[in-house]
């Protein structure tokens, strides 16, 4: 009985496809990457089963960091260098256009108006460094108000976005809210991280 | 990456010692552009971040100095949620027979403590009122998960629901000593729990000393 012969296949595959996938991927995750931009403090949000995903324009982000100080970051670039023109108009302080340029690539900040001159001159990859001491807020020196108050001439669509760190402690919170409430912003937003408990 | 040489596809044949005339394969290894590919793609998996932050809506009243235009609510109907230091949570009713405040009660965040006591209460009190529409919420929700109603309606029915006048009314009072993420849990209970009207009050000096009541007969338990 003659033996049947077996064709011998080669051992190498074709690794088209599997490169294609791996580029679509490659591409995707690429296009999706979303960098963050570098805060000034890393706050770590509390997390909560709301579901509404947060706007990306027109609104103003106030950042209570642990140890309980106020940030504050605005988005869009034109609104910030509209914002900073006017903070310095009130505050009669001049900035020069570099300054005002860079202000406006900033992210969020968190110091008294008198020291934020020294902020943007900083350079950026240094501004991490810097100790920030936040925004005043509470009634005697109330910038927080100012900056809150310009935004809103600046941009009339913006809303308000609260990031706390769970640790905050609550009086700051209360002075934050009491500052919008002040300012007539009645509606605002916490941001949360979202759990996976479910809510029924 | 020097191991490269070994030629790790393999499936060519050599081609440094063919008589010249022949043909060269045309076929390239692409074994390091995947490799490459791979190593990209781990890491852009690795740096991204899918979840986007959520947020919760906050409605706040608006400051009325006119004490007339502050909505009176029946203090039966009531509920004041104390947020303490450590994660608890004093609540109390009014007693609606003498207007006193009840004997508060010491409770946390585990889903056994304040949520059943909202739960039960909210359910108490619209079973009384023979106005209790609560149940159609899941029925609600599933039906928007089966397609059967758009999201709008859903929530616009929802929101009907969760405006029952019968319903609990939950004053929301922080304490000093409490944290912010207090503050964002006991907001979310009231999602949880579907309660439509509550308000964030400040807290005044007799319940923090009402807090600090609590807390020693329960340190001295």
């Amino acid at each position: 009985m003659p033996k049947v012969k077996v064709p011998r296949k080669s051992t190498s595959v074709d690794m088209t496809a599997m490169t294609d996938v791996a580029f679509l991927l490659l591409t995707f995750f690429m296009l999706a990457t979303q960098f963050k931009p570098d805060e000034p403090v890393s706050v770590n949000a509390p997390s909560s089963v709301a579901e509404v995903p947060l706007p990306e324009t027109d609104i103003m982000t106030i950042t209570i960091s642990e140890d309980g100080r106020v940030f504050f970051s605005m988005e869009g670039q034109l609104y910030k260098a509209e914002l900073i023109k006017k903070m310095s108009a009130i505050k009669g302080v001049n900035f020069s256009p570099e300054e005002i340029q860079s202000f406006s690539l900033m992210s969020s900040f968190g110091v008294p108006f008198s020291e934020l001159r020294s902020v943007i001159n900083t350079k950026v990859e240094d501004r991490g460094k810097l100790n920030q001491s936040g925004i005043p807020s509470d009634s005697t020196n109330n910038e927080l108000a100012d900056w809150i108050w310009q935004a809103r001439l600046t941009n009339n669509m913006v809303r308000v976005a609260i990031k706390g760190d769970q640790n905050a402690n609550f009086p700051v919170v209360k002075q934050v809210i009491a500052t919008l409430q002040d300012k007539k912003v009645n509606r605002f937003n916490f941001i949360t991280n979202l759990t996976t408990e479910s809510a029924e | 990456m020097a191991e490269i040489e070994g030629g790790g596809g393999g499936g060519h044949k050599k081609g440094g010692k063919k008589p010249k005339g022949k043909k060269m394969s045309t076929r390239v290894d692409f074994t390091p552009m995947v490799d490459l590919g791979f190593l990209l793609i781990t890491f852009f998996m690795l740096t991204t971040s899918m979840n986007k932050p959520k947020t919760m809506e906050i409605n706040m009243p608006v400051k009325t100095e006119d004490q007339e235009e502050k909505i009176k609510v029946k203090a039966s109907q009531a509920i004041t949620l104390l947020l303490a230091e450590n994660d608890k949570i004093v609540y109390y009713f009014i007693n609606d027979k003498t207007g006193e405040p009840e004997t508060p009660v010491i409770t946390d965040f585990s889903p056994g403590g304040v949520r059943s006591t909202l739960l039960n209460k909210n359910k108490e009190l619209l079973d009384r009122a023979n106005a209790n529409n609560y149940d159609s919420i899941p029925i609600l929700r599933e039906m928007y998960r089966l397609n059967q109603i758009p999201e709008d309606e859903m929530k616009k029915r929802i929101s009907g629901i969760k405006a029952n006048k019968e319903a609990l009314i939950v004053v929301i009072k922080a304490d000093d000593k409490a944290k912010y993420k207090n503050l964002v849990d006991i907001l979310d209970e009231m999602l949880i729990c579907n309660i439509g009207r509550y308000a964030i009050v400040d807290i005044t000096p007799v319940e923090q000393d009402l807090i600090k009541t609590a807390m020693t007969t329960i340190n001295a338990n």
